[in-house]
């Protein structure tokens, strides 16, 4: 017997298009693009593609965020000359860069970043507006508003990195480059110029927040699939109305460590767990070079990275004529 | 294409062959990796050398493969004891025209070296390489560039051997001669020249940094960071040693995020260099605390001290002397050394083989100590 199984879809179900609800906001006459079914995507998901609804956030969200790509792409490929063979081969080195430390917070030369504010600037216009989209859109579908502010707290974090801190800091030098491997280079540049940050607490507070994420979100899944026989699956029936499936999960987790989150409650679990990953880590963030410039020495003076006991052990580390079998 | 019978018997019974055949063949796959590992050995094991303290990870790992094989250039190195010189005998100072550097050897001595200097820099081209094809009474002559470099050289070597004894003899005796860089050629692998700006029409750091190269040892990190650390001398710390420190990225010394990325980039040459990771040096939970490193960061320390007077006090000043081909492709200046010109991805060059033991005359800028 076929059954109606995700990850990926077994039996897609493909019928005439459905075009959602038209309430009293007229969302339906804005909606764009004829609706149609997709095998491929049906594997991963509904097979159903469109109709959107762009609305004029949508459309100036699009409009400044194609900005900014085409800002960055075109300053890549300035780079080298454009040459689009070595744009490709290059394209994982190239980045946009941030102005130089020498220009402060002022305007800097179009080639000096320059380029990069005016791009920002379209970046910050694309994102607001995409969340402004995703408030929108929660209100007339009389949703709540749990996406939008979910997703302003990774907004939070993307602001720090790129407006809060740079003011804070006197320098737009501080912003992190726009390119694939650039990015990572700041990352760990970052790490190494303020003293490592893995003492800032608030970073060892980001990672418990993603790992923890990652662990709900896991075992959330494995619950939901592991009683889908029993009509786990259809998590909102078994929120009003306890059925076995819930009784079955309940019981499984609660014998095994004692305790058990509910069917509503694991899902305000892993929206706090996520949404308190960037939070902590804007925060920690936001206090490196402004508060606390180097934070080892700044995890010694509480106590929190203690000092070795002085035996350093010398007379154990391996010397290089043994290490290349000059000696045994 | 089979029998009409038998596809007829297949059709009649359904089996599921897939699902044995993948029991069977994940385990027959897994027993036979493991017979294989027990029967022929771990192909990629590795060993490594400890570097600091216990419980810290600090160690260099290498292929165990890798460590079996010694340098392959130590075998171009040959036995060439020194004469002893008797009393009274001819200096070379006396016996040649324009001898300005090894005046004070004796005429065995001072043609073991020159000879030995052919094998490690010219062997193809032989003693013309710096004196020309003309007779021996030419050989007084500074007319080719190779010999006026050659001279500058040997000064260069016999300083090093000399005034960084703390780097190059840092753990035995190993110096250097001219071996240590050239390696049997004219122009020592591993040089460098000045860069400058990669990227095409931008200014400043968005220009010296996210390119593929030599330099940036094909990282997006900066490209000029031995120019401003080997060459310039620019100060390579970036941390701050209290907890909070005021200051503007840019302004008055308070780095910024682009200097911390330029010291990776040098920090990561002088990995490759070597062979090693940071905590050959480091304790990479602070990299910057002297109290934590290890004995090799004083060796290293020095290094750059000494790869900085090289470049600045003798190899630059002989810009003028070259011909064009042997200059830099972007701006046209000297070549330079770092690291890898001598450790060439080695911990100690050619594995830390004693190269001085025989070379009294380069391990000292005054009279060579022939042990008598």
């Amino acid at each position: 017997m076929p059954e109606y199984q995700n990850i990926f879809t077994q039996v897609q179900v493909q019928g005439p298009p459905e075009w959602g609800m038209d309430n009293e906001n007229n969302m339906a006459e804005e909606r764009i693009g004829k609706p149609f079914f997709s095998t491929l995507v049906g594997w991963m998901g509904n097979a159903q593609l469109g109709p959107v609804y762009l609305g004029w956030t949508g459309m100036i969200s699009l409009l400044t965020g194609v900005l900014w790509f085409n800002i960055v792409g075109l300053n890549m490929l300035a780079q080298v000359g454009w040459s689009i063979p070595e744009f490709l081969r290059q394209g994982f080195w190239l980045a946009l860069e941030p102005p130089g430390p020498e220009h402060g917070l002022s305007m800097p030369p179009l080639n000096d970043g320059g380029w990069y504010i005016i791009s920002s600037f379209f970046l910050l216009v694309s994102v607001m507006t995409w969340w402004l989209r995703s408030y929108l859109l929660a209100q007339q579908h009389k949703m709540g508003k749990h996406i939008a502010w979910a997703f302003g707290s990774a907004i939070w974090l993307f602001l720090v990195l790129g407006l809060f801190r740079p003011i804070l800091m006197g320098s737009w030098s501080e912003a992190v480059p726009y390119g694939i491997f650039p990015h990572l280079d700041w990352t760990t540049a970052f790490s190494i110029r303020y003293g490592n940050l893995y003492y800032n607490p608030f970073h060892c507070l980001s990672i418990v927040f993603l790992y923890g994420s990652v662990l709900l979100f896991a075992m959330h899944g494995a619950t939901i699939l592991a009683v889908t026989r029993f009509g786990g699956d259809r998590e909102l029936e078994q929120i009003y109305d306890r059925g076995t499936a819930s009784e079955r999960a309940a019981l499984f987790w609660r014998w095994t460590m004692g305790f058990n989150a509910t069917m509503e409650g694991i899902h305000r679990w892993a929206w706090w767990f996520a949404v308190l990953t960037p939070i902590t880590g804007g925060i920690g963030i936001l206090l490196t070079g402004t508060v606390v410039d180097n934070w080892f020495i700044w995890a010694q003076e509480h106590n929190f990275a203690p000092m070795y006991d002085g035996s350093y052990g010398y007379e154990n580390y391996g010397s290089y004529e043994a290490f290349i079998g000059q000696e045994d | 294409m089979f029998p009409k019978w038998f596809d007829k018997w297949n059709r009649d019974n359904p089996t599921d062959v897939f699902r044995p055949a993948i029991i069977i063949g994940t385990v027959g796959g897994a027993v036979f990796a493991a017979t294989m590992l027990i029967a022929w050995g771990q192909p990629f094991a590795t060993d490594s050398m400890q570097t600091g303290p216990r419980g810290t990870g600090m160690s260099v790992p290498e292929f165990t493969a890798d460590l079996a094989k010694p340098d392959p250039d130590i075998e171009l190195l040959i036995e060439d004891p020194p004469f002893a010189p008797e009393p009274g005998e001819a200096l070379a100072k006396d016996i040649y025209q324009n001898v300005q550097v090894l005046g004070d050897l004796t005429d065995a001595n001072f043609n073991r070296l020159m000879a030995a200097m052919t094998r490690w820099v010219s062997p193809e081209q032989g003693c013309a390489y710096c004196h020309g094809d003309g007779d021996i009474e030419t050989y007084g002559e500074d007319n080719l560039y190779t010999k006026v470099v050659a001279r500058r050289m040997i000064q260069m070597t016999q300083n090093i051997n000399e005034a960084w004894a703390g780097h190059v003899n840092a753990n035995k005796e190993v110096g250097v001669t001219c071996m240590t860089c050239h390696r049997g050629q004219n122009v020592p692998s591993d040089i460098w020249f000045k860069m400058g700006d990669v990227n095409e029409t931008m200014a400043g750091w968005s220009a010296n940094q996210n390119r593929v190269t030599v330099q940036s040892q094909s990282t997006s990190l900066p490209s000029d960071a031995l120019e401003k650390y080997l060459l310039d001398g620019e100060v390579i710390g970036v941390h701050d040693l209290e907890s909070r420190v005021a200051g503007i990225p840019g302004q008055d010394g308070y780095p910024g995020i682009q200097q911390a990325e330029r010291t990776y980039s040098l920090m990561n040459y002088v990995s490759n260099s070597l062979g090693v990771n940071c905590v050959f040096c480091h304790n990479s939970r602070a990299f910057y605390d002297g109290g934590q490193v290890t004995p090799q960061w004083a060796t290293e320390s020095l290094g750059i001290q000494m790869v900085l007077e090289m470049n600045n006090d003798y190899l630059v000043p002989l810009q003028d002397q070259y011909p064009p081909e042997r200059l830099g492709p972007v701006h046209a200046d000297a070549p330079k050394a770092a690291c890898k010109t001598c450790h060439k991805g080695y911990q100690q060059p050619l594995q830390g083989t004693n190269v001085i033991k025989d070379w009294p005359e380069l391990a000292t800028t005054g009279a060579p100590d022939y042990g008598n």
